[in-house]
């Protein structure tokens, strides 16, 4: 069954797999997040990751700023736009049938990639190569593209940081109440909508981290990059428990290393990458409803 | 047989505006299939296709409120069905050039009919696949499942060269030009889902719309039930969909982007999620208006060249208005309402007395 | 005869134990109220025996009578709320749970969607059958509309209807389910004392027509001492009383229960 395969593609595969698995929990936890709160699929938040990536190359490659000024334009764009659209496009219809609220973030969503396309055209545009982070190195003869180690680098602090904000600080301490019981929270006298917009600024921003690492990676921008890597890191976050933050990060884990294992062990399967998400997720569905870390939801009556 | 005859005529007798209305629109659509030139003909099929998809969306979204959003899967399922069924067996060797077509299948020529009941059946056998996990668990996994399902069935046909011939699709699939097809195949699926709608199976539907375990505790069966509105949805999706390729006369997997779902989404939201009549009007609103709005992605639209006229602006102002509604008209054209002669006569009346303050009479019927 | 017993039941939500080792045993024909203090976990012992929770320990039997006449008793245990309904335990909600968008006549009629026994290929066709079975059904709704009150109403949308009302159609949606046992979850709540006397009335009309055993939670004691044959007291999720309503009248821990945590719930 295993082809060609050596100790040492193996490890490089696993180092992969680590770092396209940060990848996914990074943009898994803004997924998590916003339905532990508002039990919503923000199905724009895959084309909010797509717009970071835009300003990151138009900070980069059309402007020429200095990579940090780029990154910290790009972190700060791109929280004003996911609160933004939770502002315009949620916050209305908070009121309002489930449905309406769905079909509002898909409307968002395609609003997006339409926009993107208008504006950006929709060829993909080269994001420029940062030598520092793609000339392999070697140890003992594997050879390692400085990103892969980086990004689960940056993944572990960013998600301790996010842990340490949701477990110790107040605005945490509001999270999780909104999250358990809305509108006892909101009788509680918990700021609902300054939550919400925190939960939104701080899902976007991990996605513009995770879209900086992305480019990183895979040098390349298009208005629908957004959409696959979306909807499986939905299914990440779906895996590892929806709401549950390291249920996300757990789940991305695991989708990365299943795609890049898969992949490594069976070249013949290569064409079907994208699929083993949607597979997982039957499965998990099917035996695992709620998740490898959730908890059963008791619905009131 | 005369008491069946007196309900005929009973029938009538009640609904005769509605008779009288159906034979106006069948002589509509023999005069348009005579007279109408190969561009509109075109454009009036693909408003049929519209009206047969995005009814079997809106009975599973808007009747059962099930999100689904599987309609570009099902309509490709249906499309490729068609098309490998009915290309014909001499022009096979041309088109499938890289990678001969599978032995099992190249041999099989089906009629139309045949090939178009076959699609809409395989796509019912995918959708039981997606709904056994996802209709059992209250939430919105459907939507993520069905969404992943329309790209995974995309991945599939083309790397499945030798049935599909992949990336390159399927082309000389004979076409159909007749309005005949297409209306005639919508009606059917307009007056079936009426029906069914206003029959014991729509009431069951609407209930776990409107309150899930008061549904239950009725008596409905969560699953069965929405597994009916499910695979219904998709046998008519599917249908859909071989029309669509026998329209189309070629078939790739290009077609089937997920962004053509959200093209019945927008109608579905224009039309009223839980209303025929609304889906009906929506389906030719938007048809022939993202045709009518070409010229927004014509640099030269108005003999100058303004910048903001270029490929993608068509879309951006749909998808705008996908927004504009969802926000601000919730209900969209018809909300749960029909157009039936009875709102009509409502709208009517209710116009008239606004103009004038005089009262009509009440009027009966049904649509 | 036991139509209804509950063996042992336990239901617990993480560490809460909302209903504690209940026992019940509602023999056919009588009507039986369950009382006790806001929280005392009625609801929940309501949502166990119906099949919206199953319970963490403990069993429900239910002892059906069919067609011949004759009795088996069946453990329904985490049974789908659907099969129980099908079997013929329906019960109205406290906090009235209508199809709002639905007309009157449409809410009565989705109860009898589990009696119908033509399939959907019919339905699109209108089949003789499903016309059949369409008239049949709209003719028995009506007429339970008709009892209940309701039938100058019947194309309303149940959403536009007064409180009261709205609590008349749960009757009906519930009863068009054909049901043996109704279990009914507050139905006096929010009425003004006349109302409530019409509503003991008719819930004792509707027992006798409909050849129906019941099970109820109410908060006005009129009403429950009245009509009951027995009652059951939870507080705190554990029976502290059952017996004739005489017996849990005197007794004195109920009268602590209701004094003691809740004075105003007599109102």
């Amino acid at each position: 069954m295993v082809v060609g395969m050596t100790m040492e593609t193996f490890l490089q595969q696993l180092i992969n797999g680590l770092s396209v698995g940060s990848l996914y929990a990074l943009i898994a936890i803004g997924y998590t997040m916003v339905y532990g709160i508002l039990r919503l699929i923000n199905f724009a938040h895959g084309d909010i990751f797509m717009m970071a990536a835009y300003f990151t190359y138009f900070g980069i490659a059309v402007f020429f700023l200095p990579w940090y000024v780029t990154f910290i334009i790009t972190i700060g764009l791109t929280m004003l736009l996911g609160v933004t659209i939770e502002r315009v496009a949620y916050r209305p219809l908070r009121d309002a049938p489930k449905t309406s609220l769905l079909i509002s973030a898909i409307g968002v969503s395609f609003l997006l990639e339409n926009v993107a396309t208008y504006l950006f055209s929709g060829k993909p545009q080269a994001f420029p190569e940062f030598p520092l982070m793609t000339t392999p190195f070697f140890i003992g003869g594997l050879s390692f593209q400085p990103v892969s180690i980086v990004i689960p680098i940056v993944a572990f602090i960013l998600m301790s940081a996010l842990l340490f904000i949701i477990n110790k600080t107040k605005i945490g301490m509001a999270m999780r109440a909104v999250a358990v019981d809305y509108d006892t929270a909101k009788l509680m006298g918990i700021k609902i909508n300054g939550v919400i917009s925190s939960t939104f600024a701080i899902g976007s921003a991990l996605a513009a981290v995770g879209a900086i690492l992305w480019c990183m990676k895979y040098p390349s921008v298009l208005p629908l990059m957004g959409v696959v890597p979306g909807l499986k890191c939905f299914i990440a976050a779906v895996i590892g428990g929806i709401g549950n933050v390291k249920g996300a990060v757990l789940g991305g884990l695991i989708l990365g290393f299943s795609e890049v294992l898969m992949v490594a062990f069976f070249p013949a399967l290569t064409g079907y990458r994208d699929a083993i998400a949607f597979v997982i997720l039957i499965i998990i569905l099917l035996f695992l409803p709620n998740g490898l870390l959730g908890k059963k939801q008791v619905e009131k009556v | 047989m005369k008491e069946t005859q007196n309900s005929i005529g009973a029938y009538l007798k009640l609904h005769w505006k509605t008779a009288v209305f159906l034979v106006v629109l069948l002589i509509g659509i023999g005069l348009a299939d005579i007279f109408v030139d190969s561009y509109m003909r075109r454009l009036l099929n693909l408003c049929a296709i519209y009206v047969i998809v995005s009814l079997a969306m809106n009975l599973v979204n808007g009747f059962t409120g099930q999100f689904s959003l599987g309609q570009a899967g099902f309509m490709a399922i249906g499309a490729y069905t068609v098309a490998v069924f009915t290309v014909p067996i001499e022009s096979r060797a041309a088109i499938f050039y890289l990678e001969p077509m599978a032995p099992f299948l190249a041999n099989i020529q089906l009629p139309f009919i045949v090939a178009l009941i076959l699609g809409g059946l395989a796509s019912v056998v995918v959708a039981f696949f997606i709904g056994s996990p996802c209709l059992r668990l209250r939430g919105d996994y459907l939507a993520i499942a069905t969404l992943g399902f329309s790209e995974i069935i995309r991945i599939v046909f083309t790397n499945t060269q030798s049935i599909t011939n992949g990336a390159l699709g399927i082309k000389s699939i004979p076409t159909i030009s007749s309005l005949w097809w297409t209306y005639g195949t919508a009606l059917l699926i307009i007056i079936a889902t009426v029906l069914l709608i206003n029959s014991t199976y729509g009431r069951a539907f609407k209930s776990i719309r409107e309150d899930e375990i008061a549904a239950e505790a009725m008596g409905v069966g969560l699953f069965k039930t929405k597994m009916t509105s499910f695979l219904i949805g998709a046998f008519f999706t599917g249908i859909g969909g071989g029309l669509f390729a026998a329209l189309l006369g070629t078939v790739d997997p290009k077609q089937f982007y997920f962004t053509l779902t959200y093209n019945f989404l927008l109608i579905i939201v224009l039309g009223g999620m839980g209303s025929i009549s609304g889906t009906i009007i929506a389906s030719f609103v938007v048809t022939l208006g993202q045709e009518a709005l070409r010229f927004l992605d014509e640099p030269m639209a108005f003999g100058l060249d303004l910048p903001i006229f270029r490929p993608g602006l068509r879309m951006v102002v749909f998808s705008f208005l996908l927004m504009v509604i969802v926000l601000f008209y919730r209900k969209g054209l018809m909300g749960t309402n029909e157009l039936t002669w009875d709102f009509i006569a409502q709208k009517y009346r209710s116009i008239k007395k606004k103009l004038s303050g005089k009262k009509t009479s009440t009027e009966g019927g049904g649509n | 005869m036991s139509l209804l017993r509950t063996e042992n039941v336990i239901m617990q939500f993480g560490g809460v134990v909302a209903v504690n080792d209940l026992n019940i045993d509602i023999k056919k024909g009588e009507l039986a109220a369950l009382i006790g203090p806001n929280g005392a976990g009625k609801t929940t012992a309501f949502n166990v025996i119906t099949g919206v929770y199953t319970p963490t320990s403990g069993k429900v039997l239910f002892t059906p009578t069919d067609k011949n006449g004759a009795t088996t008793e069946i453990d329904i245990t985490g049974k789908k709320p659907d099969k129980i309904t099908g079997m013929g335990v329906a019960r109205t909600f406290q906090n009235i749970r209508l199809f709002k968008e639905l007309t009157v006549l449409e809410n009565v009629l989705v109860a009898t969607h589990l009696n119908a026994d033509y399939s959907f290929l019919s339905a699109m066709l209108r089949a003789p059958k499903a016309r059949k079975g369409e008239r049949q059904a709209k003719m028995d709704c009506e007429f339970l509309l008709e009892r209940l009150g309701l039938i100058d109403l019947k194309n309303e949308k149940a959403s536009s209807l007064p409180y009261g009302q709205q609590r008349h159609l749960e009757i009906a949606r519930a009863l068009a389910t054909k049901p043996q046992l109704l279990l009914l979850d507050e139905p006096a709540a929010g009425m003004n004392p006349q109302e409530t006397d019409e509503l003991t009335d008719l819930i004792f009309k509707l027992k006798t027509d409909f050849d129906l055993t019941i099970f109820m939670i109410e908060h006005h004691m009129d009403l429950v001492m009245e009509i009951s044959d027995h009652i059951y007291v939870l507080d705190f999720g554990c029976t502290i009383a059952k017996g004739t309503p005489d017996e849990v009248q005197n007794n004195p821990k109920v009268i602590e229960a209701y004094l003691g945590v809740d004075a105003d719930v007599e109102d």
